[in-house]
């Protein structure tokens, strides 16, 4: 079967503030909205739409991380996935642990595309989609803001430094996505009442053999420097003013 | 004992990349650290060439092969991981070549990568911002394995470049290189401007420039200050600009002397690609939009007329 699995992170909203715990040991997440990382819903939306245009047959998402991960996987089947893998796994949970997890996922599944979102927004890593490329010895197109299937083969436009760069890459490939890719769909109630009835496996680390190694200690997490307010200049002329006593002119 | 830093050189096979030199300056911040840089190129005399002058680098090695033409992360990755056994730290730029690169090295390797390295504590220690840089984590390498990294380019100044002439040694690896994954075309605007990214001024445009003619006065501007110009995110979705031009988490974090936002509002996502500008500017309509808050030097009006008439100025 012509299937796409895709991989999604459970993460802070993009919309809720950040605050640092006073003890430097985290952020605050008690109580804070979770989602599905935006980067990773433009990477479901994309498969969806390859599956609505016929060139797949199946969409599955996966996340690896604590129960309450399944909330998010609910969510995806809601917007058209259809079914969800869990890997179950508390604490810290490195890309590479990610991705090895991801590995055995894809050795089940025989996927001809993995689809991720290029980076998720609490820990800004950006490794998972490359790692797994480079465990399973398949191709990679990272920050692709155009992806178009030609049967063995995929052509993906990426958004790069120094504008658009197109690759083809072999299928199966790992693909992870830029903000241009898509416009994610919205989920409508009663698609939320159809992904209760759709199947959700879990496993476990463990029982997939993986070992959830950490091999970056987390020492300190702090607030950022603020800068200091500015001031308001009332016209074109003083700020040209000001500026050209600070030799910045 | 000395602390063995390999930096993979990024370039277009012409030119060195700016980028590379703030690499170096990052790895010189750690002392006892001997720097070598790796140029893999098709043919890599004229990056190499200028490699060798970047202060602080004890040598070059090059790596020419002709599927080195095209920075493909797949065809690299397997060349670096197999120079990578005389080195204790693998550092490319954070930016998209290195991100895309650095990790899949990081993987071959099965060694944890640092991204976004803001600061080198200890030849194992290391800071980095995380949430769009709302919170600043520091991270300590367990073990005595090899650590990877992308270096957050806007934390460092480059390392000068003339002074110095490191010896430069073609070197040979025997890896097996993919051919799954092909290059076929790179699109991009060709401009006179200084780079976005290592610019020393940049003035950027948001969505109330209105449209991509709209976008003109700034080019008009920039080119009288010798600026680069930038957009936020929000332009570059409405069409006004191109992707490369993007500023923000997802899009370019820079680090210029003097920054000017015009008609941006200040998204948090847009804020943290500019917090390391030495000076801000914001030109808005909006006197409660959140750019003031960052800006030190706030103007509040109709940026058709403040802008022509900055340029008028400072003619």
């Amino acid at each position: 079967m012509k299937r796409i699995l895709v991989g999604i992170k459970r993460v802070v909203d993009y919309n809720v503030r950040i605050r640092v715990k006073p003890d430097g040991s985290g952020v605050l997440t008690d109580g804070v909205k979770m989602s599905i990382n935006p980067f990773d819903e433009i990477a479901l939306e994309e498969a969806l739409r390859i599956k609505e245009r016929g060139a797949a047959e199946e969409v599955v998402v996966a996340t690896v991380g604590p129960a309450d991960c399944q909330q998010q996987l609910r969510t995806a089947l809601a917007m058209g996935a259809d079914r969800a893998l869990h890997v179950q796994a508390d604490g810290v949970l490195e890309p590479l642990t990610v991705a090895r997890a991801l590995l055995k996922l894809i050795e089940r599944e025989q996927p001809l595309l993995v689809i991720l979102g290029k980076q998720a927004i609490d820990d800004d890593n950006g490794q998972t989609g490359q790692v797994l490329a480079a465990l399973w010895n398949r191709p990679q197109a990272t920050y692709a803001s155009k992806l178009e299937l030609t049967g063995e083969s995929a052509r993906v436009t990426r958004e790069v430094d120094a504008g658009l760069e197109t690759l083809e890459v072999d299928l199966p490939a790992v693909i992870t996505t830029d903000l241009r890719l898509n416009e994610p769909r919205y989920v409508k109630l009663p698609d939320i009442m159809k992904a209760k009835k759709k199947p959700l496996d879990t496993f476990t680390l463990a029982a997939l053999g993986v070992e959830a190694r950490q091999q970056l200690k987390l020492l300190r997490f702090e607030p950022p420097p603020q800068r200091q307010k500015g001031v308001r200049v009332k016209d074109a002329a003083e700020l040209v003013e000001a500026l050209r006593k600070k030799g910045l002119l | 004992m000395s602390t063995r830093i390999l930096i993979v050189a990024e370039h277009d096979g012409k030119k060195l990349n700016p980028s590379t030199a703030k690499c170096v300056a990052c790895a010189r911040g750690l002392s006892g650290a001997e720097v070598t840089l790796a140029v893999l190129a098709r043919d890599a005399a004229a990056v190499a060439a200028q490699a060798a002058q970047l202060e602080g680098v004890a040598r070059v090695l090059t790596l020419e092969n002709p599927a080195n033409e095209h920075a493909l992360a797949a065809v690299l990755a397997p060349q670096i991981v197999a120079l990578a056994a005389a080195f204790d730290i693998l550092l490319g730029p954070s930016t998209t070549f290195g991100k895309d690169l650095m990790a899949r090295v990081a993987g071959l390797l099965d060694a944890p990568q640092v991204s976004d390295i803001m600061a080198i504590e200890s030849a194992r220690r290391f800071r980095r911002p995380i949430y769009a840089g709302n919170a600043i984590l520091t991270v300590e390498a367990a073990g005595e394995g090899k650590i990877v990294g992308t270096v957050r380019i806007a934390s460092f100044e480059a390392a000068a470049a003339g002074g110095a002439s490191a010896p430069i040694e073609k070197a040979s690896v025997s890896a097996t290189l993919p051919t799954h994954t092909r290059f076929i075309s790179v699109s991009a605007a060709k401009t006179d401007r200084p780079d976005l990214q290592t610019a020393s001024r940049v003035v950027s445009g948001g969505r109330a420039l209105g449209s991509a003619e709209g976008f003109r006065i700034l080019y008009s501007l920039a080119d009288r200050m010798g600026a680069a110009v930038g957009a936020s995110r929000a332009a570059v979705d409405a069409g006004y600009a191109p992707n490369e031009m993007q500023v923000g988490q997802t899009g370019k974090i820079i680090a210029p002397e003097l920054y000017v936002a015009v008609g941006i509002s200040g998204a948090i996502q847009h804020l943290t690609g500019i917090k390391d500008a030495r000076t801000i500017v914001a030109i808005n309509k909006d006197g409660e939009a959140p750019i003031f808050e960052v800006a030190d030097y706030g103007l509040v009006g109709d940026l058709f007329q403040i802008i022509p008439e900055i340029e008028r100025l400072i003619s």
